[in-house]
């Protein structure tokens, strides 16, 4: 399972990183990258909390 | 004015030809054994692989794997001829489709018969260039329908998800990966985009099987320094970087920026390394595309690295915001320095940015300014401090220019064409 993150959507909201504190990074200028892919059963739910978090879908979850 | 020389061994294939200063006509390229069909495709793909052919545009993917992944794919492909050439220190591409358009046409056409593609593309911004290659299949009127695409020439429209783009009728800018081409390119279907150079390469393997392996390890290079004249050079792979800056008229650089602005800056001690592209890979620089800028005696790597910058934070597609505001971030710390006016902290701020940056932006112009800044900070250290608060007496003076002036190529009258041209 793969969590990606499109760059060119990605406008520094910053809103997916509170429900997946383990797969998504912040940077310095707010903007965020994934850090880990997350694993079926634990960080499912975080992933898929964070691609609706995205007001600009800039987030999808991919098996 | 950009020489143009060879520099490999006589009675060897070689992309430059006879007369590189003039439009090479169809009959010419038939006399050196162009446009033949002898050789069966698959026998071709094998013999391309055998030579371990490697793509000059600028990553050197293995060629062979990339036409066997696009026959392979499932549909019938297309192939598109690369020749939009973005790096400003670079002029081999537009050289080569300006003087030996059938060469890279042939290994287009090449190209299509291994992969099973029914249609292919030309895709360039040089305007002379486009007269040429649309001259040359008037000329010649190849099997399948071939079209020349054009695009605003910028530094990101030869990146291959661009070229696609762009061919699709949309901007030249740089698409979020994946699909790579592939897999999913023009009209949806697997698409080879194959920079010209690696295509002329193919077509002079299909001529020349014999001289196979030094077709595949010898390359263009466009080689550039303070004080002289570009030169425009084949070179074979092996030959010293010291050979190459003794060949451009910079004999003791102070330093290169290798690859474009890929490869970053290496330092005088590294002048004894090959050129080859696993060498300088293994290095920690790249080839890239074969742009190769010398720094002068009186030159300052701090400059280029900020001339390097202010180009790449100009030509960002501005899609991304982490790679305007990365690169603008980059540019401005080591503009920073060439003024002696760095704000505290910059070294350890630098650092972070060089690390985080990577990989973060749909294309790899974020990646070349971090990598630019990182081998500032890595192979000058001691320039990098010395200029934080104290002004540069060589960074006062304009940096020399980035951009090298394509070599001028003398048109060629062209005979009528002897058949009709394929409908399109």
């Amino acid at each position: 399972m793969k969590l990606r993150l499109d760059p060119t959507r990605c406008q520094g909201y910053g809103l997916c990183q509170e429900p997946a504190p383990d797969l998504i990074d912040i940077d310095d200028f707010g903007y965020a990258s994934v850090v880990a892919d997350p694993a079926p059963g634990t960080s499912e739910d975080a992933a898929r909390a964070a691609v609706e978090a995205c007001p600009n879908s800039a987030l999808r979850l991919e098996r | 004015m950009t020489r143009i020389d060879s520099l490999t061994p006589r009675e060897t294939p070689g992309v430059l030809g006879a007369a590189p200063g003039v439009t090479e006509d169809a009959e010419a390229y038939a006399a050196t054994g162009g446009y033949r069909t002898r050789t069966a495709p698959a026998e071709l793909l094998a013999r391309v692989e055998a030579a371990g052919l490697r793509g000059r545009g600028g990553a050197g993917f293995p060629t062979a794997i990339k036409l066997r992944a696009v026959r392979d794919a499932g549909e019938p492909p297309v192939v598109v001829a690369n020749g939009e050439e973005g790096e400003p220190g670079s002029v081999k591409d537009r050289w080569l489709l300006r003087a030996r358009p059938h060469l890279v046409l042939d290994g287009l056409l090449r190209a299509a018969e291994i992969t099973g593609a029914r249609r292919g593309y030309v895709y360039l911004s040089d305007a002379t260039a486009a007269g040429r290659v649309r001259r040359a299949l008037d000329e010649r009127p190849p099997r399948l329908p071939v079209e020349v695409v054009e695009t605003p020439h910028t530094y990101v429209a030869g990146e291959e998800s661009a070229v696609v783009r762009r061919i699709n009728g949309g901007p030249a800018l740089p698409t979020a990966k994946p699909p790579r081409a592939y897999e999913e390119g023009v009209d949806g279907v697997p698409t080879l985009v194959a920079n010209v150079e690696t295509l002329a390469r193919i077509a002079l393997i299909a001529a020349r099987p014999d001289g196979r392996h030094h077709t595949a390890r010898s390359t263009l290079v466009t080689l550039a320094g303070a004080g002289t004249d570009p030169l425009l050079a084949e070179v074979s792979y092996g030959r010293t970087l010291r050979t190459l800056a003794r060949a451009q008229g910079t004999p003791e650089p102070a330093g290169v920026l290798m690859g474009g602005m890929f490869g970053g800056l290496i330092g005088p001690h590294f002048l004894d390394l090959a050129l080859d592209p696993d060498t300088l890979t293994t290095a920690g620089t790249a080839l890239g595309c074969g742009a190769i800028r010398f720094l002068g005696p009186d030159e300052c790597p701090v400059s280029l690295a900020s001339a390097a910058l202010a180009h790449l934070a100009a030509e960002s597609a501005r899609q991304c915001g982490i790679c305007v505001t990365g690169t603008g971030s980059i540019r401005d710390e080591v503009g920073s320095l060439t003024t002696g006016t760095a704000a505290p902290g910059l070294v350890s701020r630098l650092h972070r940015r060089v690390t985080a940056l990577p990989g973060r932006g749909a294309c790899g112009l974020l990646d070349a300014a971090a990598g630019t800044a990182r081998s500032l900070l890595q192979v000058f250290p001691h320039l990098v401090r010395s200029h934080l608060d104290t002004p540069c007496p060589s960074c006062v003076a304009p940096a020399a220019p980035l951009t090298v002036a394509v070599p001028h190529v003398a048109g060629r009258a062209v005979p009528r064409p002897r058949t009709a041209p394929c409908p399109r």
